[in-house]
């Protein structure tokens, strides 16, 4: 998988664009996913509701905690992963796929800029 | 965390744990495996076909002497005078207000000899208060360090124990042994015991072991296991698997501030005995009603309700959730809470407080589950 395309945030949060569109896709990163343990429950933010960067925007129930789940970028909520809600191991098993829990459509584009890229998240979480 | 993990003591097992790459944390003091893997598979695991745990952090005292019993008798809620070797019981300890020390497990060893099997975080607390007891020649002794503890648990575990070679002498006897009942046998000339107890719901069997025999009984059991899919399991499901088969766990349902009427267990309770430290106080709460009961609530949506999280009615204060859990294997959300009696007569409804929400739910019967056969 290319990260090319892809932002970190300190929260352990990933953000995935596409050049030419004004949605992105977010995610948990498989850090954040290993330290949650088993996630059972998904806590979305409404589809039309507006997030704004670094606040919360829902949980992540697992079973020995619960973690906010932070908007990356500022956006209006476009999608939920709502395979979630029967299949909530999606987000340990394939965080950056499969697992993945929201799209946005982006406010600020350049707000992507002051975010993370792999090689410095991977140097955040002592993966290098 | 570093810091922490080296000053905390390791089981005969820890190595092994870390082998198979366990996440590791501090639990009353001890070094223990969470989980291997994944907390559900683990607790599926246990449901469907078996595990095996390492509690060997359970503390245990071991009563010698002519009266061993009737000095336990006095220590306990419970009434351990009429039960014969090889019969365990569960039990609480409560101070003279009726407030609970502990709970535990008498194992009735021999004519004279009890072993009293109490949770790791409390292995000082409750050491200090069985010294408070007149010793009536009996001999207490903090026998901890010397057993291991092992836990096999789930609908195959007689099976996997009776295909293991360790095992092969008492075939009969796992067959026989009936549900909080034990025996022993020699490994190698050492001691060791087997009861039919567990804190999963499931059938199973615990084994005391001599500590340098530890390892060789945990890979004889998986090894034995392996074909009927024995899993190691970590302290992550055995809090979910006691959980839904609704068992109170001290420093939640149970602590140095509630009565064991309080948390339900009135069976365990034998206010009918001539004396036990706090008889008294629970005779005259039971005469006045107990100040809080434990119930068990359903919740509306899949957020799961955490200890010390507020349950209110009608935007009052009704009590306190003491464990929560999205249920594995009932696949809801469930939580146990202690409420105030005085909400608690009114209603069958209450909200709980999730961060700045509340959830709606409704009391439904413990234990959430029952499984076939213990």
């Amino acid at each position: 998988m290319s990260f090319e395309n892809v932002r970190f945030t300190k929260n352990h949060e990933w953000v995935r664009f596409e050049q030419g569109s004004d949605v992105a896709t977010v995610g948990i990163t498989d850090f954040a996913s290993g330290e949650l343990g088993d996630v059972v429950f998904v806590e979305f933010p409404r589809v039309g509701q507006k997030v704004k960067a670094g606040e919360p925007m829902g949980t992540i129930e697992a079973v020995k905690t619960v973690a906010d789940l932070f908007a990356p970028v500022s956006g209006v909520v476009e999608e939920a992963n709502t395979a979630l809600n029967d299949e909530p191991s999606l987000v340990s098993e394939s965080p950056f796929d499969q697992g993945w829990l929201v799209k946005l459509k982006l406010s600020d584009r350049a707000e992507l800029d002051k975010l993370m890229k792999k090689s410095e998240y991977d140097k955040l979480v002592g993966k290098d | 965390m570093s810091d922490a993990v080296s000053d905390t003591k390791k089981t005969p097992l820890t190595f092994i744990h870390q082998s198979l790459g366990a996440k590791m944390v501090e639990f009353a003091g001890f070094l223990m495996p969470v989980s291997y893997g994944s907390i559900l598979d683990e607790h599926r695991a246990v449901r469907e076909r078996a595990g095996i745990f390492d509690v060997s952090h359970m503390g245990e005292f071991l009563v010698t002497g002519p009266r061993a019993r009737e000095f336990v008798n006095e220590v306990i809620t419970n009434d351990c005078s009429k039960l014969a070797p090889g019969a365990l019981q569960y039990s609480v300890m409560c101070r003279e207000d009726g407030t609970t020390v502990d709970d535990l497990l008498v194992f009735v060893l021999g004519e004279e000899r009890v072993l009293l099997v109490v949770n790791a975080a409390n292995i000082d607390k409750d050491f200090d208060h069985v010294c408070t007891f007149d010793k009536h020649g009996v001999k207490v002794e903090n026998v901890s360090d010397s057993w291991a503890l092992l836990a096999v648990q789930g609908p195959m575990t007689r099976e996997i124990l009776k295909a293991c070679p360790i095992f092969r002498s008492v075939k009969a006897q796992l067959d026989e042994t009936a549900y909080y009942k034990g025996f022993s046998f020699a490994y190698e000339g050492d001691e060791v015991l087997v009861s039919r107890t567990g804190y999963t719901g499931e059938l199973g069997f615990e084994i005391f072991i001599p500590p340098p025999h530890a390892p060789v009984f945990w890979e004889r059991i998986v090894e034995a296991g392996s074909s009927h899919g024995i899993i190691p399991i970590g302290l992550g499901a055995r809090d979910t698997l006691r959980f839904e088969a609704s068992y109170c766990l001290y420093g939640h349902e149970l602590d140095d501030t509630t009565s064991p009427l309080e948390a339900g267990l009135n069976w365990a309770v034998k206010l009918n005995k001539p004396s036990f430290r706090g008889i008294e106080a629970l005779r005259r709460e039971k005469e006045a009603g107990s100040p809080r009961t434990l119930v068990g609530l359903d919740l509306e949506g899949r957020n799961i309700a955490r200890p010390g999280y507020r349950v209110i009615k009608d935007g009052a204060d009704a009590g306190k959730v003491t464990s929560g859990a999205f249920s594995p294997t009932l696949q809801k959300s469930l939580c146990m809470a202690l409420i105030d009696r005085g909400a608690k007569d009114a209603s069958t409804e209450y909200k709980i407080v999730i961060r700045e929400k509340q959830a709606a739910a409704g009391v439904t019967a413990l234990p959430f589950y029952k499984s076939r056969a213990k």
